[in-house]
């Protein structure tokens, strides 16, 4: 009785404090300018099984994908488990839905079940050691990137030695569970936990009881500090990779979004008889800051997991530049985390003479970005790092007419001559004269 | 010399040519891209392809413009090019640079100008299935060893990687493919107006570290399709001083001497 009302309390504790932070969070992401893809929901399910569900562009990078495969395996199938954890902790029973199915063959499904987790969820358990050493011992450049620095590493690891906390708990309680069962007369049989009872030996009942307790309650407590922890970590990937896909476009990656408002302008300027249809609001060109982007590069930047394949497949990166696509993202959700605190404190947004151009990134990053999309080809869940760059560099030409002095020679060729050199438009047709 | 007509000169004629051929800044006024231009229009005249340039009616597609940032400029330069081409009521496109065949293909529909754009890699290719061009056994690049170069804006931005290696094929070349090519090409280091500017601060130029790649395959021939690419990698390649062992050639150089 007294677990139960534990266990309820901690859940309703749980639902409003995860409620709160899920609702700041699409507030945030509802700041961004309006933007919808231009593909068909047919083609939107598609991307959502085959990158979100499927992990399709994970495979560019076999290795890791394979080891990142066990650990959402074992993820998604342990959510089985965790719906009798559920009904076990609110009406304090023990293996509810074993017993409900007991004698039938839906029992030997359920014991197929358990052992199919125990198997995948040792998987995950190497697979979690593996990205641990990877990221700490062997020390993966783009595991290590100075952007990484201090909370970003911490989360990584926390997240990881959170998996690896929550595997042990369950094999505790398994083992002790089996260990508890009368072996003339057992149950159930797992086949993975079973190698552990051993261990168990010269126990008594009472303490191994104990420790099946603590198991149990090891895992149910991780399983809500993880819920609690997820939205304010970037492992929130794991919710958010799924609207993301879907949201994401199918257009050529070559192109870039274009502007109405400058097709309005730039029609009732060519062309005297159009009409235009804005509706006389300020025009603000580009992105200075968040509110300025698309909802979608908002939720793009909850979505990123700091993996850094982009980082690590741009060449201006590569080369030593200051860019680095992973930051853009980074800086772009730091920087809407920072808004939203704003506007939840003073009711609506109070400027704080910061933007995420200069404050958050610099000029010198935006300049080196080659545009050559493999950033964007890169992400396993598709996120555009591109479509944040190519607006903020709109803003500093277009509002802070901020432009290299070599750039602003070819603007001014292309307005005058047509072409981005200095040469006189009639000389166009000269090679065929040659 | 090979004549070439504009669109004015067909529309005197009351003629309509089969394509338009989209020169480009790069291919009309670079003179390492104009001898590509020539001997582009020189292949179209060899297998009686009816094309049109539109000489001094044409305009930069304000690719770089866009960018860099200024979409102003871009969408005015969108705007007369749409103009002119609409004029002519152009239906097929074909460009020999990827930048403008990006811009035609992708930015332009929603500014008002529908075309069939095409890049010359798979306008080439369509033409060596059909059968129309024909390459001699004993061509001068049969067996050569070549890597080819993946521009950004024909691979990752509009996902045209096999043409070009289909006429590489063709042409019986023994093609070497480079550490990061395909989807994990790397960019020559000019795109997103990085052409018209010196390079942020960095360790090594993106030119040169696209070099290393095409070093490492041994290939006397760096095969690519973009007048921006081959300035990049002929740059890199003096840079490394192997500028005599190593030849940057568009694929469109390789095919007129096969044929």
């Amino acid at each position: 009785m007294i677990s139960s009302i534990i266990f309820i309390s901690l859940l309703i504790i749980l639902g409003i404090f995860s409620f709160k932070r899920y609702r700041q969070i699409y507030q945030n992401i509802q700041l961004g300018m309006p933007w919808s893809p231009s593909n068909q929901l047919k083609d939107r399910i598609k991307n959502t099984i085959l990158i979100a569900l499927g992990q399709k562009k994970m495979f560019s990078r076999p290795i890791p994908a394979i080891f990142h495969l066990f650990i959402y395996l074992a993820f998604i199938f342990t959510q089985i488990e965790l719906i009798e954890i559920l009904i076990d902790g609110i009406f304090n029973s023990h293996r509810f839905i074993f017993h409900l199915a007991e004698g039938s063959f839906a029992a030997s499904i359920y014991i197929g079940l358990i052992n199919f987790i125990e198997i995948l969820s040792v998987s995950a358990f190497v697979a979690t050691l593996v990205f641990l050493s990877r990221r700490n011992l062997l020390k993966l450049p783009r595991l290590n990137m100075k952007e990484l620095t201090g909370w970003p590493a911490k989360d990584a690891n926390i997240i990881l030695i959170a998996e690896i906390y929550l595997i042990s708990c369950i094999f505790i309680m398994n083992s002790a569970d089996l260990a508890l069962q009368d072996p003339a007369n057992s149950q159930y049989h797992f086949l993975l936990s079973s190698l552990l009872v051993p261990f168990w030996n010269g126990i008594s009942f009472h303490t191994i009881e104990i420790f099946e307790r603590i198991g149990w309650w090891g895992h149910v407590i991780g399983i809500f500090g993880f819920i609690a922890y997820l939205p304010y970590s970037k492992h929130l990937h794991i919710i958010l990779a799924f609207p993301n896909a879907f949201f994401s476009n199918d257009d050529a990656k070559g192109k870039i979004n274009y502007m109405p408002q400058i097709f309005n302008e730039i029609q009732s300027m060519m062309d005297p008889s159009f009409a235009s249809n804005s509706d006389g609001s300020e025009m603000k060109f580009g992105a200075k800051d968040v509110q300025d982007l698309t909802w979608k590069n908002l939720l793009d930047a909850y979505s990123c997991t700091e993996c850094g394949r982009c980082t690590s497949s741009c060449p201006a990166n590569q080369t030593g530049k200051l860019l680095s696509p992973r930051k853009i993202m980074m800086d772009t959700r730091d920087r809407l985390e920072e808004v939203g605190i704003n506007i939840q404190e003073n009711g609506s947004f109070v400027p704080d003479n910061k933007s995420l151009i200069h404050d958050y990134i610099s000029v010198e990053e935006l300049r080196a970005c080659t545009t050559c999309n493999a950033c964007v080809e890169e992400c396993p869940v598709n996120i555009s790092p591109l479509d944040i760059i190519v607006q903020l560099r709109r803003n500093l030409i277009m509002e802070e007419s901020n432009s290299p002095q070599e750039w602003n020679m070819m603007f001014g060729n292309i307005e005058t001559n047509g072409a981005p050199w200095k040469f006189s438009p009639t000389e166009r047709g000269n090679w065929a004269n040659k | 010399m090979i004549q070439v007509k504009t669109m004015a000169d067909y529309l005197a004629q009351g003629e309509n040519p089969d394509v338009l051929f989209w020169v480009g800044c790069a291919g009309s006024f670079d003179d390492r891209a104009k001898r590509i231009t020539s001997q582009f229009a020189e292949i179209l005249t060899k297998i009686g392809v009816r094309f049109a340039i539109l000489g001094s009616e044409e305009s930069c597609t304000g690719d770089p413009a866009r960018r860099a940032g200024n979409e102003f400029l871009f969408q005015m330069m969108a705007y007369q090019n749409i103009q002119v081409l609409n004029g002519y009521e152009v239906k097929k496109i074909v460009t020999t640079c990827p930048h403008c065949f990006n811009t035609l293909k992708n930015e332009y529909p929603e500014l008002g100008g529908k075309y069939d754009v095409w890049h010359h890699t798979e306008f080439l290719q369509d033409l060596i299935d059909k059968g129309n061009i024909k390459i001699t056994d004993t061509n001068e690049y049969k067996g050569k060893r070549i890597t080819y170069h993946d521009s950004c804006y024909l691979g990752r931005g509009n996902n045209i990687y096999e043409a070009p290696r289909q006429i590489l094929e063709a042409l019986d070349t023994d093609l070497y493919e480079m550490k990061r090519s395909k989807k994990n090409g790397l960019c020559c280091g000019a795109g997103g107006a990085q052409m018209f500017k010196e390079e942020e601060h960095g360790g090594i130029r993106v030119n040169e570290e696209r070099t290393k790649d095409v070093l490492d395959t041994q290939a006397e021939i760096v095969v690519a399709n973009c007048p921006f690419c081959i300035t990049m990698l002929q740059d890199g390649l003096k840079a490394n001083e192997k500028q005599d062992e190593v030849k940057v050639l568009d694929i469109v150089e390789l095919l007129n001497a096969s044929i």
